[in-house]
């Protein structure tokens, strides 16, 4: 090959790095290793982590264990799939497209919303995206963001973190202690002409579930956009669509559908919100159109609202997403259909009220909030809670969350989330491990 | 409809008719067919005062964005609120259907300074168009 | 679904907020649904099919066993609020990767939280940004050269910044003499580089470059969409870069998926360290890894988690089955095999600048439209019919008709020679029977399909039909 282009070495060819850039010396790295090394390497590492059975898992907090039909990663796995590019070309990459395609519209029919994105990173880049989209749509004149009661404190953080150079006014409204909920009257209060966006999650961190429909109205009365994020989608099995309860921007977290729990990522934001503010969203959009023949295509749609067209004035940075997630999402919504969201939701929910029922009967153990939930709540303990999930998890019980790992002065409170996986034997052996270890 | 002989030009393939105590702006038929296929037009609010070369708002075909500018101070009094739902009218008849704003002029004397149709034919020329 | 062996929990919810029907999902068997993804699947054109050669996305193979390691249940069943003491292998995996990085680039400490790329570009320039402000300087312009991705200018701009472009020379690198008459003004908060840049050219002057920021209290962002180029042959932290973002999507072999879900690792050096989003990786006393918030100059968190770890295992995974002297001999192929490229097409096409290239070469496509009339689309579509995937066409901004080919370590000759081969068809097809090129493609699942069509109606979702 050197030969055809023309040059003597390798070295030729690296000639425009001067060589004062060049490093010289071999990397200091390990390795090489041969496919059954890497494979021994690999498995220690992972073998140093605690590993238990969904049904002996109690951890929520924004990532949760369900059941995920093997159908799904069977699917993930076609290279077709997972070894394709963003698709930019679409007449060869319509597999792609059409599936961005039914996500999007699969988002919507669990949401009640018009129009969903093809995917954001994860839950909280997109709560912080769906916050600047109704900045946007109000043309950047309303600047102030009102955050309402218990959202993801993570989430919370990078809409911190994002907001810093962006001139916005962050006012908290914080939820009632005794009930966990945020009082949509404190939210009216909160709100003014100024105000872009009330921002609230339901079910919310502590696990209760919100007023949406009195948070919605207290927003638009006052020309605010009215956004509710959510963690645990699950939770629309049972819980009204969001879009027929007043709500104009719908984001979260859509990990519970499909990704595995997997330390934190990969996992798959969803942003969706009503027909009129379609031009404001961030992300890529699949839209449906014919080839020159009549025939039925998809292509990237609204194109020029991204970086690579509207370069520093586009409606977000973001470039590659999160769409082989997204395409999980997709097919394990394909395959639960209308009642095994609903039916899952049904279990997980009466898990979570079986549990609280028995754990609540430990002497020194109570419910912190009253507010109705849905497959999580905050419990308080004799004891450090930190202390409680370490103890159980030698007894090969994982939860709860510790909310000192969020906050301080809560160090006795923790967060346990259920869901279908969690049957009746698995709530007894929580019951006798959380007696032996307070 | 104006006539494009009756046309003031700027720099950036706007056209100003002056119309009583008002302007009507558009874009040029050549900035037309640069854009190609119009899909979107998105000219902001009428009631906001303006200065020369701020952006009036975007035009959008398939796989660009062009910013459309204020060619004189002023205020927006009007925008083409037809285009919403037909934005192909920039690419059929920018001089007519497709116009885009109107504006009152903060100071009318202003709009000498734009080029008349005979500067602008020359400045396509020079331009290499 | 396990059948509910407990009791119905009472309705306490208000009647409002309970669903009133089932969401109106699909209801299909799982042989439906298998099918249906499978077909979708055949319509995709992927690494697996044959050569990728996008320019700056770097298609390179994506090793099986890296998907097998992901999987592991060790790795893919841990919970990210697990207490610390149970997830030690995960946490060392996390700080192995990012001396991996370190070693790799030169720089002092890697994040390794963002998401993609843009989403490192993002946490780079809000570092910047809070660094200025440390000083007590809130200057805003930050220097992006023309041929940049459209990304840094978009960041730039989220983190309060004016982006503002900085021409290119006749070389097709920065304009040295340009941005020695644009810094010392003052205003400079930093400049975007991309090293090699979007042409696949050395910014030769980069030392130099960093100099002059530096010396007028600028930093110096690099984007590394490009480092592929530069494995174990030049780092950018010994040119002087302050911040650097990889992406592990690109040149680490984890997949693409469709657009994602990538990573965008960011590292930094000097001051900026202090300026890193939490959490990271640190070694308590108690001889524990732990995820530390105690940052006080952080810039905070810029995702809920800690990143995509499952991304991370599969690019440490490469990185171990490289090694350093195949991770050198990678960047050495990469460019041999787009060098090869360029010197089986450069008497065909027209090369946008004569400066040597490394992993990648950009073509315009002006001249053979001078010559027939079919722009560079025409002859993407056209490469579609010849069996290929087209490069990326229309970027960088400031070749005409551009035609940016990288086709990465990969490839075999053999891949490359046909690959060539099928471009000189095509370019001989243009002045042959153009109109066959211009009408393609013809034998992919779909002809052309009407974008302006898809933007003047939109259609985002599916609908139940009106009757």
């Amino acid at each position: 090959m050197l030969r055809e282009i023309g040059a003597a070495s390798l070295d030729e060819l690296l000639a425009p790095i001067p060589p004062e850039l060049r490093l010289g010396r071999p990397l200091e790295l390990p390795g090489p290793l041969s496919e059954p090394e890497l494979l021994e390497a690999m498995g220690e590492l992972a073998a140093r982590n605690r590993v238990v059975a969904g049904k002996d898992s109690f951890l929520g907090a924004g990532a949760y264990r369900h059941h995920v039909p093997a159908v799904v990663d069977h699917l993930l796995q076609r290279g077709e799939f997972f070894t394709a590019y963003t698709p930019y070309q679409p007449e060869i990459s319509q597999g792609t497209l059409q599936a961005i395609f039914e996500f999007q519209t699969l988002v919507c029919q669990l949401t009640g919303m018009d129009v969903a994105n093809a995917s954001m990173y994860e839950g909280g880049t997109a709560f912080v995206e769906g916050i600047l989209l109704a900045v946007r749509q109000h043309r950047g004149k309303r600047r102030r963001v009102v955050v309402a009661g218990e959202v993801h404190p993570w989430y919370r953080d990078v809409l911190e973190t994002y907001a810093a150079n962006l001139d916005l006014v962050i006012v908290d409204v914080a939820a009632d202690p005794e009930t966990g909920r945020v009082d949509p009257e404190a939210v009216g209060a909160a709100v003014d002409a100024e105000t872009a966006v009330v921002a609230w999650q339901s079910p919310n961190f502590v696990g209760v579930v919100e007023r949406t429909d009195a948070l919605a109205a207290a927003a638009r009365g006052a020309g605010a956009f009215a956004l509710q994020a959510i963690a645990e989608p699950w939770a629309l099995g049972w819980l009204e669509a969001p879009g027929k309860l007043g709500v104009d921007i719908v984001v979260g977290e859509l990990q519970a559908l499909g990704p595995a729990v997997s330390f934190g990522g990969p996992y798959v934001g969803m942003l969706a919100t009503r027909k009129g503010m379609v031009r404001a969203m961030p992300g890529r959009l699949a839209g449906m159109t014919e080839d020159v023949e009549g025939r039925r295509g998809f292509v990237l749609a609204l194109a020029t609202r991204e970086q690579h067209i509207r370069r520093e004035r586009a409606t977000s940075n973001i470039c590659t997403n999160s769409a082989l997630m997204a395409l999980a999402v997709t097919i394990h919504l394909a395959l639960l259909g209308p009642s095994g969201i609903t039916e899952g939701a049904r279990v997980s929910r009466a898990h979570a009220h079986e549990a609280l029922r028995r754990l609540a009967a430990l002497p020194g153990v109570r419910r912190v909030h009253s507010g109705p939930f849905f497959n999580e709540f905050v419990l308080e303990f004799p004891r450090p809670a930190a202390e409680v999930a370490s103890a159980l998890a030698e007894r090969g019980i994982l939860g709860p969350v510790p909310l000192s790992r969020f906050r301080a002065g809560e160090e006795r409170r923790g967060l346990f989330a259920f869901t279908e996986l969690n049957g009746p034997a698995a709530i007894e052996r929580l019951v006798a491990g959380l007696g032996d270890v307070l | 409809m104006p006539r494009q002989e009756e046309c003031l030009y700027t720099k950036e393939h706007e056209w100003v008719f002056r119309d009583g105590d008002e302007i009507v702006v558009g874009i040029t038929d050549f900035a037309q067919g640069e854009l190609g296929d119009i899909v979107y037009v998105d000219m902001g609010e009428t009631g906001r005062q303006v200065n020369a070369g701020d952006a009036l708002g975007d035009i959008e075909s398939v796989k660009a964005v062009a910013q459309v500018y204020a060619p004189v101070a002023g205020e927006v009094t009007a925008i083409n609120e037809d285009l919403a739902d037909s934005p192909e009218k920039v690419n059929q008849d920018p001089f007519g259907e497709g116009w885009l704003v109107r504006m009152k002029p903060a100071n009318p004397a202003d709009l000498d300074a734009l080029m008349d149709h005979e500067a602008y034919r020359k400045f396509l020329e020079e331009e290499g168009h | 679904m396990p059948r509910l062996a407990v009791p119905e929990p009472p309705d306490d919810l208000e009647p409002e907020l309970r669903r009133s029907e089932p969401p109106p999902l699909p209801e299909l068997s799982e042989t439906e649904v298998l099918r249906h993804f499978a077909r979708l699947s055949h319509r995709n054109y992927s690494i697996d099919d044959g050569l990728l050669p996008l320019g700056s996305c770097t298609m390179k193979y994506n090793p099986r066993v890296n998907e097998q390691l992901a999987r592991l249940p060790g790795f893919a069943a841990i919970h990210p609020l697990q207490p610390e003491e149970t997830v030690q292998g995960a946490l060392a995996l996390m700080r192995d990767l990012e001396r991996f990085l370190v070693e790799i680039s030169g720089m002092d400490a890697f994040t390794l939280v963002p998401a993609a790329g843009a989403h490192g570009e993002l946490t780079g320039m809000l570092m910047i940004r809070r660094a200025l402000l440390h000083r007590g300087d809130d200057r805003r312009v930050v220097l992006i050269p023309d041929s940049a991705h459209g990304t840094n200018p978009a960041s730039a701009a989220f983190c309060g910044f004016t982006p503002e472009p900085i021409a290119s020379d006749e070389r097709g690198q920065v304009d040295l003499a340009a941005l020695e008459a644009r810094v010392p003004r003052g205003d400079v908060a930093a400049i975007m580089l991309t090293n090699p840049n979007t042409l696949g050219i050395f910014e030769s002057d980069i030392a130099r470059i960093c100099e002059l920021l530096h010396a007028h209290g600028g930093f110096v962002y690099a984007d590394g969409a490009n480092m592929n180029a530069l494995l174990g042959i030049s780092r950018p932290g010994d040119h002087g870069v302050d911040v650097l973002h990889l992406n592990l999507h690109k040149t680490f072999s984890t997949p693409h998926g469709g657009g994602g879900p990538g990573s965008g690792p960011v590292g930094v050096r000097g001051e900026l360290v202090d300026f890193l989003p939490v959490p990271r990786v640190v070694e308590g006393e108690d001889g524990l890894l732990h995820l530390s918030t105690d940052f006080p100059r952080s810039i905070g968190r810029v995702a809920a988690f800690y990143g995509n770890f499952g991304v991370m295992v599969r690019a440490a995974a490469y990185i171990l089955e490289m090694g350093p002297e195949g991770l050198r001999r990678a960047g050495e192929d990469a460019i041999l095999a787009a060098n090869y490229v360029r010197k089986g097409l450069e008497d065909v096409l027209e090369l946008s600048y004569e400066t040597p290239t490394l992993h990648e070469v950009v073509f315009s496509g002006r001249r053979l439209e001078k010559e027939t009339g079919c722009r560079t689309l025409d002859l993407a579509k056209r490469l579609i019919d010849h069996g290929f995937h087209p490069p990326t066409i229309y970027f960088p901004l400031i070749v005409p008709g551009a035609l940016m080919i990288e086709p990465t370590e990969t490839e075999s000759r053999e891949e490359l020679d046909a690959f060539v081969a099928a471009i000189r068809a095509v370019v001989e097809e243009a002045h042959r029977d153009p109109e066959t090129v211009k009408g393609a493609p013809w034998t992919a699942p779909v002809r052309r399909l009407d974008e302006v069509k898809a933007n003047r109606q939109l259609v985002l979702r599916w609908e139940p039909s009106a009757d």
